[in-house]
C-alpha cells in the first residue's frame, strides 16, 4: 500500500518524505539499521558487550525485527554507572557535542553526538516542525532552555534547517518573552506547556492578549500535559498546540511529534525503534494496550542505545493516520511506571532528594515531597521532620540548616525547592514507610 | 549557676503551641516562664520548668523534639537603668547575648531575667565579678514557688 501526503495543514519539506515510506521499506530499513547499531554497540561499548555476552546474544542473532527481544535493556542507571563516556561507541575526537541531564545522585547523565548524529537530530526536528505546519517565513521563539539541556539547542538547528527564523530566547524572564513575542512578530513558540500557560497569563497582566498576536503554532513538550491544557491554550490564543516527545538518552526532543490531526505522536521510526512492553514482565503487549515505551536508536553513532526503558506509559495507535504518514503513532504519555517526577521540565527522582538530604543531615530524616502547580508553575516543597540532631535552640542555626538543605537539593536536582521543617511524626506514614511523594498537580485548565 | 532550659520545635501553624503546653499541663508540670522565638515558618518555644528532666521525657514521649540549653537566671533591679547596668557588664566582657526573657516573679524590688550568652562561662564570670546575683536552680525554684503562694 502506498502512502500519500494528505497533510494540507502541515508544511511540505522534502525531508518529510521519510514519514511516508511504505511499510515494507520502513521495516527493511529498520532491520538493516538495527543490525548495524547492535554491531556497533557490541564492537565498541564494552559495557553492553559484557551484558550481551552474559545473555549469550550475538549481533548475528538478529534475523528479524522481533529478535530485538533477545537484546538486553538499557536503564537510566546504566548511563549513571558508566558516567561520563562509558556508553560512547566512538573516540572522543568524533564527538562534536555533549549534553547532560540530571542524574540520580547529583552526577548528570552525559550524552554525546557525532557530526552525523547532529544531522540526524536536525532531521527529526525539521520533520517534527514541518508536521505541525511550521515553514520558511515563520518566526519561532524558542523558549526551551539553552545549554546542557537538550531542549533549546535541539529545537534550534532543526528549525533553522527548515528555514524558519529562530529567536534563541531560552527560558525564563517572562516580561522579555512577551515583549519579544509582540515586537518581533512571532508566529510560533516552543517551550513547556505549563510555561506557555504562564505566559498567557503574564501577557494579560502586562496588557498583552496573545490572541491579538500573529502566533499560530506552539510546540510543547518536556513534561506531561493533557487535552484539557491543549483546549485551554487553543481557546485563549490562536495557537494550534502540538505535543513533541523526546529524551536526552535517545537524542533529545524529536523522537516523536503530533501531526496536524493532533491525535497521537508519530515516532520517527526510521531513526528510533519502539516497543511497548509490560513494565513488569518485559513482554510485548498487544497493539492498543498500555505498556512501557522502550526505545532503540537506529542511527546514533556516538551513543547507540539498545532498548532503553523510558518508564513512560503509552500505547500504540495501530490505525493509519489520516495525514498519510506511515510511521506509527503512540498515544500521549499518560503516566510513568516509576517514581520519577517531571518538574518544570526537569526530571527529578525522590532518590536524588534523599541523597541531598543525607549529605546535609548524615542520617535520612522522614521527608515528603509535595509538588503543586500554582499559577501554572510547578512548585516543589520538601517537608522534613525535625530531629534532635538538627534542631537547635537558635533560630539562626535552624535557618542555616534550612539554607544548606535547600542548596543541596538545588545542586542535586537543579530545582529550587521550598524547605519546610515540620514537627516529628507529622508526615503521614503508610505501612511504616512515609508516603514520600505527594503530587497535587492537576493537569487541567486554570479556572 | 546554670539553669536548664527546654527548647521545643514548633511549626508556625495555628494550634501548634497548644500541644506541648497541654502535655505539660496533663503531667502537672508548671511552666515558670517561657518565650517564643518565631519566624515565618517555624518557632522555638523556650521554657523553664522545675522538673525539666521529667518534662523533657514526657515531651519527647509525645513526639516533640526537645533540646536542653544552659541559661542563667539573673537578678535585675526593678527600676529604670536596672537592666542597662547588667547589659554593660556583659558587653564589656565581650560576650554576646543570644536572647533573654523575663520571669513574672519579683521580690524585694528585684526582678529575674533569663539570659542565654554565646560564651556562658565568660559571661557568668564577669557578672559574678561585678557582684550581680545569679540565681541557682534551687533558689530560682524556691522563689518561683513562694511567689506563686503569695
Amino acid at each position: 500500500m502506498a502512502f500519500q501526503w494528505n497533510d494540507q495543514n502541515g508544511s511540505f519539506h522534502p525531508d518529510s518524505a521519510l514519514d511516508f515510506l511504505p511499510e515494507e521499506q520502513l521495516r527493511a530499513l529498520q532491520l538493516q539499521r538495527l543490525r548495524a547499531t547492535v554491531e556497533r554497540t557490541y564492537g565498541n561499548v564494552e559495557f553492553m558487550r559484557c551484558r550481551m555476552d552474559a545473555m549469550g546474544v550475538n549481533p548475528g542473532d538478529l534475523k528479524t525485527l522481533a529478535d530485538i527481544q533477545r537484546l538486553p535493556f538499557t536503564e537510566k542507571i546504566d548511563l549513571r554507572d558508566t558516567y561520563p563516556y562509558g556508553l560512547f561507541a566512538c573516540p572522543m575526537s568524533e564527538v562534536v557535542r555533549l549534553h547532560a541531564s540530571s542524574g540520580t545522585t547529583g552526577k548528570p547523565i552525559v550524552v554525546g553526538y557525532t557530526k552525523e548524529d547532529m544531522e540526524t537530530w536536525k532531521n527529526v526536528i525539521l520533520r517534527s516542525l514541518a508536521a505541525t505546519g511550521l515553514h520558511r517565513g515563520d518566526i519561532l521563539q524558542n523558549a526551551y532552555g539553552y545549554g546542557l539541556f537538550t531542549g533549546g539547542l535541539g529545537l534550534h538547528y532543526g528549525a533553522e534547517a527548515l528555514g524558519a527564523t529562530v529567536i534563541p530566547i531560552s527560558g525564563g524572564n517572562s516580561e522579555r518573552q512577551i515583549m519579544v513575542m509582540r515586537d518581533f512578530g512571532v508566529t510560533a513558540i516552543s517551550c513547556t506547556p505549563s510555561y506557555f500557560i504562564h505566559l498567557i497569563e503574564h501577557g494579560l497582566s502586562m496588557g498583552v492578549n496573545l490572541k491579538d498576536l500573529p502566533l499560530r503554532i506552539g510546540v510543547f513538550g518536556a513534561e506531561p500535559w493533557t487535552e484539557e491544557m491543549r483546549a485551554y491554550i487553543q481557546r485563549e490564543t490562536n495557537i494550534r498546540a502540538f505535543d513533541i516527545y523526546g529524551l536526552s538518552e535517545i537524542i533529545g526532543p524529536g523522537v516523536g511529534i503530533e501531526c496536524c490531526r493532533q491525535n497521537g505522536l508519530h515516532i520517527f521510526e526510521d531513526h528510533f525503534l519502539f516497543e511497548i512492553l509490560d513494565p513488569k514482565t518485559g513482554a510485548p503487549v498487544p497493539d492498543g494496550e498500555e505498556g512501557e515505551l522502550v526505545l532503540t536508536t537506529l542511527s546514533k553513532q556516538a551513543m547507540p542505545i539498545l532498548r532503553y526503558r523510558t518508564h513512560d506509559i503509552t500505547r500504540v495507535i495501530a490505525e493509519p493516520c489520516a495525514c498519510g504518514r506511515s510511521i506509527r503513532r503512540i498515544a500521549r504519555i499518560s503516566r510513568r511506571s516509576d517514581d520519577m517526577l517531571i518538574i518544570r521540565g526537569v526530571n527529578v527522582f525522590p532518590s536524588q532528594i534523599e541523597a541531598a538530604l543525607l549529605k546535609v543531615e548524615q542520617t535520612l530524616p522522614h521527608y515528603q515531597i509535595i509538588v503543586r502547580r500554582e499559577r501554572e508553575m510547578d512548585d516543589m516543597e520538601i517537608r522534613i521532620e525535625v530531629t534532635a540532631d538538627v534542631f537547635s535552640d537558635r533560630v539562626s542555626e535552624i535557618e542555616r540548616i534550612t539554607a544548606r538543605l535547600s542548596h543541596a537539593v538545588e545542586s542535586t536536582t537543579g530545582i529550587r525547592a521550598k524547605i519546610s521543617l515540620v514537627e516529628p511524626q507529622t508526615i503521614q506514614r503508610s505501612e511504616g514507610k512515609a508516603k514520600r511523594v505527594l503530587d497535587l498537580r492537576k493537569l487541567d485548565t486554570p479556572k | 549557676m546554670k539553669i536548664s532550659q527546654l527548647s521545643i520545635f514548633i511549626e508556625n501553624q495555628p494550634g501548634h503551641l497548644a500541644s506541648p503546653c497541654a502535655v505539660l499541663a496533663d503531667a502537672g508540670i508548671n511552666i515558670l516562664t517561657l518565650t517564643l522565638a518565631d519566624t515565618q515558618r517555624f518557632g522555638i518555644l523556650r521554657l523553664i520548668v522545675r522538673e525539666w528532666e521529667r518534662a523533657q521525657e514526657i515531651l519527647e514521649a509525645h513526639g516533640h523534639v526537645v533540646k536542653v540549653t544552659p541559661v542563667v537566671a539573673i537578678e535585675v533591679e526593678d527600676r529604670p537603668g536596672g537592666l542597662r547596668k547588667l547589659l554593660e557588664i556583659v558587653e564589656q566582657a565581650g560576650v554576646n547575648i543570644e536572647y533573654m526573657y523575663a520571669f513574672t516573679i519579683r521580690s524585694g524590688g528585684k526582678a529575674v531575667m533569663v539570659f542565654r550568652l554565646d560564651d556562658m562561662d565568660k559571661g557568668i564570670a564577669a557578672l559574678l565579678h561585678a557582684q550581680v546575683n545569679i540565681l541557682s536552680s534551687v533558689e530560682l525554684y524556691d522563689r518561683a514557688g513562694s511567689a506563686k503562694a503569695v
